[in-house]
């Protein structure tokens, strides 16, 4: 009797250090698989806003994924609607559609189509206007819009300005 | 310590040390094959040799290729196919055998449902069968991602993105798997790892749980007939070999398992040296470019029926649906209500439902391949919705089945 209690405590005593050990090696592995500091110090992107021509989609980089940079003409700035207006991203006077070029179905690039002013993803059909707003599901939202800074004639991608933050507060882009 | 005696020969030198007559009575001269079964039966084996044969091609495609995303490309598609003298055949071998083993997985799966492999006591066959088709889906994804072309890039991109659950938008998820914010160094290394360390060990394991769930229950036949085991086998021990239902596994059914082989891998070499091409697709021989989408982005043909089914919906229903397709064969032994493991030409309501979810998939199959346009997606939508009504009216077509 003694002694099986003292067994039973050793087993209670291992099981206690073993979990201790199991769950602190789950967090080094998790931890192990988390980005490196490299691939996140890698993670800002800043574009020179003065150089874009107006109604041409130019695709850049950031963090590996394609940004879409679309200056928008008079023409298309006229005709946006309020929830158009809200997306679009003003630096100086000029306005602009800038997003993450994936789409938020299952991440492919769409491709921009100039004639029809809007961008086909021909993974599973769907499509969006020039304002990124979808047109054809099954995309469930809009194209998001990547954390932004306005630093004068330049954006800052990566950085989170009041802009973009107002943005997300109002649940324009995720 | 037991009772040695000088030994009188090797071999009884090494039975008294590791008992090898009596592994070799459990392993094959005293397990009992039930004689009326026919070739599809010898799938098992064939899924032995082929994963046999993809385990050596991956030792030796291993020892060239690099798990780097600036030389992955060229290590596969330059160095293994054209420097190191017959890398080409490892390539197509592996390549062919990892499509293969879908096909015979697939037949595999569906000779245990028409025979009703799976009930009365078979379960845990069924249920280790598919833990290992998970696995080796598991398995083929990883690996497909290697050569790093353009369909390995997209692929893991699309995949990946699932798993932030879609209305969830767990995209921190999506970046801890990947190890970076799109696939990347990070992912492809730790895909590596998985495709020929983990995955392969995970499938061994399963392999072995496998066969161990067959030890009691013993394999099903033709006829769905209840063999008693060890009557059936005092029988032919008696040697009265011609009125016993069973035979020994070796050195007598196996012959019979090894000419199924034999023809498979005819066929099998065949396809290695003169159709490699199906397996291996033409846009992965483009090296990947995170700027760019491939036109038409779809799997292998052997996922191509539960990506289907991911398509036609909305994208958290067509997560939903596509969890449900991916669940719910594991449950077939619990769905399927009726008393009876005989083949289902005898079920009457469940034959219908066997033919109709295998025409089904094939649909499915087809639809996921074509772009989806139009006619297309309505076929696909109309197959899909097929799919879930099938496994949801099974319960309560077998619940009425009458005993046979
Ligand atoms: S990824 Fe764009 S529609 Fe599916």
């Amino acid at each position: 009797m003694h002694n099986s209690s003292r067994r039973g405590f050793m087993g209670k005593a291992f099981g206690a250090v073993a979990g201790v050990g199991a769950v602190a090696s789950l967090v080094a592995m998790k931890k192990t698989w988390d980005p490196l500091p490299s691939v996140k110090a890698a993670g800002f992107t800043t574009l020179d806003m003065s150089i874009y021509p107006e109604g041409q989609l130019i695709t850049e980089k950031w963090r590996g994924k394609p940004i879409f940079v679309l200056k928008k003409t008079a023409a298309m700035i006229a005709k946006q609607t309020e929830s158009q207006k809200a997306r679009d991203i003003v630096v100086g006077d000029s306005h602009f559609m800038i997003a993450i070029g994936l789409c938020t179905h299952l991440g492919c690039i769409p491709a921009y189509i100039p004639a029809e002013e809007s961008f086909l993803c021909a993974c599973h059909g769907g499509m969006f206007n020039w304002a990124g707003e979808v047109t054809k599901v099954p995309p469930p939202r809009a194209f998001d819009i990547p954390p932004f800074k306005i630093e004068g004639t330049s954006l800052v991608l990566g950085e989170v300005g009041p802009e973009y933050k107002a943005m997300k507060d109002s649940g324009i882009t995720l | 310590m037991a009772h040695f005696t000088k030994a009188t020969s090797v071999k009884d030198w090494l039975n008294q040390r590791l008992a090898i007559e009596k592994v070799e009575k459990v392993m094959a001269s005293e397990y009992w094959i039930p004689k009326n079964i026919n070739f599809l039966w010898a799938m098992g084996m064939v899924l032995a040799i082929t994963f046999a044969l993809l385990l050596v091609s991956g030792i030796f495609l291993l020892m060239y290729y690099q798990p780097d995303v600036k030389d992955a490309f060229y290590s596969v598609n330059y160095t293994i196919m054209r420097d190191v003298d017959f890398g080409w055949l490892w390539r197509h071998v592996h390549g062919v055998a990892a499509s293969v083993v879908f096909l015979i997985i697939y037949i595999h799966m569906f000779t245990g449902i028409y025979y009703g492999s799976y009930k009365k006591g078979r379960e845990m066959i069924w249920v280790s069968g598919m833990l290992l088709f998970v696995t080796f889906s598991a398995e083929a994804f990883s690996g497909y991602m290697l050569p790093w072309g353009q369909m390995s890039y997209w692929a893991g991109m699309v995949i990946t993105n699932i798993f932030s659950l879609g209305g969830l938008h767990l995209d921190g998820l999506v970046e801890w798997i990947r190890g970076d914010y799109v696939p990347a160094q990070a992912f492809l290394t730790r895909f590596f790892m998985l495709h020929v360390l983990l995955l392969p060990l995970a499938i061994m394991g399963l392999i072995g749980l496998h066969f161990a769930a067959l030890r009691i229950p013993h394999v099903n036949n033709q006829d769905g007939e209840e063999i008693d085991f060890d009557v059936e086998a005092k029988k032919y021990l008696a040697g009265d070999k011609a009125s016993s239902k069973v035979i020994r596994f070796a050195n007598d059914f196996m012959s019979k398992d090894l000419m199924v082989v034999g023809f498979f891998l005819i066929f099998f070499f065949y396809l290695v040296f003169f159709q490699y091409g199906f397996a291996l697709d033409p846009v992965n021989f483009d090296p990947a470019d995170g700027l760019k989408t491939p036109a038409h982005i779809y799997p292998e043909w052997y996922f191509l029926w539960s990506y289907e089914i991911l398509r036609p919906f909305s994208v958290n229903i067509g997560l939903i649906a596509f969890g449900f397709a991916q669940v719910i064969f594991v449950l077939l032994p619990w769905l399927d209500r009726s008393p009876n493991a005989v083949p289902a030409s005898r079920r009457g309501a469940f034959s219908i439902w066997f033919w109709l979810l295998l025409i089904d998939m094939i649909v499915l199959t087809a639809m996921g391949k074509l772009p989806p346009e139009g006619m297309f997606s309505t076929i696909g939508l109309v197959a899909a919705v097929a799919f879930i009504l099938l496994w949801v009216a099974l319960p309560f077509i077998t619940m009425n089945e009458k005993k046979v």
